[in-house]
């Protein structure tokens, strides 16, 4: 078998990897990014501990949502047991499918953690705020849905294609 | 569902009874104090800041005391002790210990000292210990080390920074000095080389001079012959240490006074905040005089336990409407544990309604549908109900999360059990891999979202639409009940009918239905019918939304500006896909987890590294999806569902009680 019969799998391979690679980079230059600012809260009062660390987290989900379209596009292509028989066309829509999911990741995780960061000020001199807080990252995540539910239903769309 | 209401009260008290009436308000903890009542002639405020200072500073005295306390006998602590909440103590322990806390105040200025003295003695220690290391070389030399020399002979005392021997000494001075030296070496290490050295008193120069240029280091100066004076330093550090432990055991023995620190922090804490409230108060030479902000609730036992117990003069009013009045929300068990969730966004502004009531049931449900897993449902509602019952002194926010966790799990549970979800596919995964039964798994009771994603999406959408309409509903109700029917049927039933009409109308169009996999297509008939209904919505929406304008150019103009709204609808469903990716979140992890942990196969190998997998992947699971989804769960109530009807803005209601640390004084007469 040459590499050009297997360039679909190939492909879809890359895809999957692709979306976890930079949903999971992004997310970890974010939770970075928070924890340094949640650290330096709890230094002047360790009882925010619980607090800053929900908005430490809040960018995580990145990395989950590319951990989770790498690891469906892996069952759909068959790397998890199954034969891994992918036309080239298909293998080039699986990859192309995983682009939401990577691009928008990488890019809301860090944006979201600079949100969070904000909201770590915010609650280091307002407590009761909290609420309101966890709103503003909240809201950049939306777009990482978004691009999580465009990844998803074309990963399952392509299945039931006949190319 | 209700914001309670609240009383103005004035209570005008006997002066001789100021201290019982105030104490046993601050218990009561169900009065704001506010200052209204101006000074005059007759009446004064009394200043009794200074005392207050006292206070605090006893307080924080009792406090530190506590953390020296801590740092020699740490307390023992399990691990869930911070859910433990303050102990309540019996009124009639309050009042024997209080009488005594001068006393226990005392004890606790002890503790301080100790520890103070215990630090200073502490920073003596390596002095001594330097000063002893610097003579040991020198213990076996029986001249004292700042002997200079005779009439005729001058000594040196010192060392060399190397190892040298006697004769290599000898040859390197012979140099430098031509009279007769006498050498004798007193110890040798690697590191340095202590010596004697006497030469005639005309030659001392030029054996300094030599000396130096070896790098010849005078020993440390001292009258006593050496091993006196190490004699006399060990004794010194001995008595330093023995004086150290001997503080320290003291410090240990105050351990069995700590319940009584406690108290005495508290004790301070409490009088503080009745010597602020004492500072406003109005006083003339017999009667004081407070106002403030009661619960309607309370008033009748306030009043009764005031007039009867303590000679007081009680008058309740209604408050005016212009007056900043603070906010105390009341529920029955079900809504009450998402009053913390309210009160984190904004307690009810002026005239507002509630909403905790409306949002728990779509709370615990939207909880519940992005964890979804049944295994995990279950430890949450164990965990809460094991840490409730374990700490019945638990403070009421906490017991509020609580149970808000609590019937979040029952509904993650319910909802696990109708995706067939229990710790993902675990028990397929077990069934296949150990017991070869591939074909035992929990079946769902209605679908399984990762297989069929698009049929949750929908479901998401529907419940999305469901939740914002029901926050249009209480918009409607709380026009209809302010009187305002027709803002109302402007700001409500036209976006119900625009929205609603549009939904409708979608379903008619066989690429929508089939995209969504629905399996039906509504009759054209009846999209022409939702087409009708969304448009005379939507002409409404244009004419009355910019209706504070007069000028109808400028109205319809901000009219089309309101109907432009509707993309924000689209944009409040759309949100609710993240039921879909915060569930699919939660069982391909799981999934994943069950997977790694099951690669090893059927084995002995296969099973440890399975349980391990499992357990630590899991709880990492649970706890990760479990943020994710009380963080998301806040957002579609805070952003999509609040956004239609709630504002906010109202002030908490923060009586004068008793803000302590440790204890809770009960009232029991």
């Amino acid at each position: 078998m040459s590499i050009m019969e297997n360039m679909g799998v190939v492909l879809a391979l890359l895809g999957a990897v692709i979306a976890a690679l930079a949903a999971g980079i992004g997310s970890s230059i974010g939770v970075g990014m928070t924890g340094e600012a949640a650290a330096g809260v709890v230094t002047e009062d360790p009882s925010k501990f619980s607090k800053v660390l929900v908005l430490q987290l809040l960018p995580g989900t990145q990395g989950i949502y590319g951990l989770l379209i790498g690891f469906i596009t892996l069952t759909q292509i068959g790397i998890m047991g199954g034969s891994a028989d992918i036309s080239l066309i298909k293998g080039i829509l699986y990859f192309v499918a995983c682009l939401p999911m990577a691009f928008v990741g990488y890019k809301s995780a860090i944006r979201q953690a600079r949100a969070s960061v904000a909201s770590i000020s915010l609650v280091a001199k307002r407590p009761d705020q909290f609420g309101k807080a966890m709103i503003f990252p909240a809201m950049v995540e939306t777009y990482a849905i978004l691009a999580l539910l465009i990844s998803i239903l074309s990963i399952f769309g392509i299945n039931s294609l006949a190319v | 569902m209700a914001v309670l209401p609240m009383k103005k009260a004035l209570i005008c008290g006997l002066k001789k009874n100021r201290k019982r009436t105030l104490e046993y308000l601050q218990r009561q903890g169900v009065l704001e104090v506010s200052t209204e009542v101006e000074e005059d002639q007759i009446f004064h405020k009394m200043n009794v800041l200074p005392s207050k200072a006292v206070f605090e500073r006893n307080g924080a005295e009792a406090e530190q005391a506590l953390q020296v306390l801590k740092s020699y006998v740490p307390e023992k602590k399990g691990l869930l002790s911070s859910f433990a909440g303050r102990e309540p103590l019996k009124l009639k322990t309050y009042e024997e210990l209080a009488s005594r806390h001068d006393e226990i105040m005392k004890k606790a200025g002890r503790v301080l000292w100790l520890a103070k003295t215990v630090g200073e003695r502490k920073s003596a220690v390596p002095r001594l210990e330097q000063q002893l290391q610097e003579l040991e070389p020198w213990s076996s030399f029986d001249l004292p080390l700042n002997f200079r020399g005779t009439k005729t002979t001058q000594a040196f005392i010192g060392s060399l920074p190397r190892p040298v021997s006697l004769e290599e000494l000898a040859g390197q001075l012979s140099g430098c000095c031509q009279g007769p030296v006498e050498l004798s070496l007193v110890s040798s290490s690697k590191e340095q080389t202590c010596f004697f050295a006497l030469c005639r008193r005309e030659d001392g120069e030029q054996m300094d001079k030599g000396l130096r240029s070896l790098g010849f280091v005078k020993a440390p100066q001292s009258r006593e012959v050496p091993a006196d004076r190490l004699r006399q330093l060990k004794g010194e550090l001995q008595g330093i240490k023995d004086e150290i432990q001997s503080y320290e055991e003291e410090i240990r023995s105050f351990a069995s006074s700590r319940d009584e620190l406690k108290f005495v922090a508290d004790y301070y804490v409490m009088r503080a905040e009745k010597y602020g409230v004492l500072n406003d108060l109005i006083q003339s030479q017999n009667v004081f005089f407070i106002t403030g902000y009661v619960p309607e609730n309370q008033t009748e036992k306030l009043e009764q336990d005031l007039t009867q117990r303590y000679d007081a003069f009680v008058q309740f009013s209604d408050p005016q409407e212009t007056e900043d009045v603070p906010v105390v929300l009341k529920n029955n068990w079900f809504a009450q544990p998402v009053e913390g969730i309210v009160e984190s966004y904004s307690l009810p502004g002026p005239g507002e309604i509630d909403p905790s009531a409306v949002m728990a049931g779509f709370y615990y449900l939207l909880f519940g549908l992005m964890l979804s897993d049944a295994a995990y449902g279950l430890i949450m509602v164990f965990g809460c109900l094991y840490c409730m019952k374990k700490f019945p002194n638990m403070e009421s926010g906490l017991k509020k999360t609580l149970k808000m966790f609590l019937y979040s799990g029952i509904s993650t549970t319910f909802w696990g059990i109708m995706f067939g979800s229990f710790f993902g596919d675990a028990v397929n995964v077990i069934a296949s891999t150990f017991f070869n039964r591939p074909d035992i798994r929990l079946a769902p009771l209605w679908f399984e979202p990762v297989a069929l994603p698009m049929k949750m999406l929908v479901f998401s959408f529907c419940f999305g639409i469901v939740h914002l309409f029901t926050g249009l509903g209480v918009k409607l109700y709380c026009s209809v009940k302010s009187g305002h029917l027709a803002d109302g049927i402007y700001d409500v039933v036209f976006w119900y009918m625009l929205v609603g009409g549009a939904v409708v109308y979608m379903l008619t169009m066989s690429m929508f239905t089939e995209m969504l996999g629905l399996g039906f297509t509504l009759s054209p008939a009846v999209g022409t019918a939702a087409g009708a209904v969304a448009a005379i919505g939507f002409v409404g929406i244009v004419l009355t939304s910019g209706r504070e304008s007069k000028n109808w150019g400028k109205r319809l103009l901000k009219g089309l500006y309101g109907a432009y709204g509707i993309t924000s609808y689209l944009s409040d469903i759309l949100s609710y896909s993240r039921l879909l990716a915060l569930g699919l979140a939660t069982s391909v992890i799981s999934t994943v987890f069950n997977k790694m942990g099951s690669m090893l196969g059927n084995s002995v190998p296969g099973a440890v590294l399975f349980i391990l997998v499992f357990v630590i992947g899991h709880a990492l699971n649970l706890a990760i999806n479990a943020m994710g989804a009380y963080v998301h769960t806040n957002r579609l109530q805070f952003v999509e569902f609040f956004g239609k009807f709630y504002e906010g803005g109202g002030r908490k209601f923060s009586p004068f009680g008793e803000h302590t640390k440790y204890y809770k004084v009960e009232e029991d007469i």
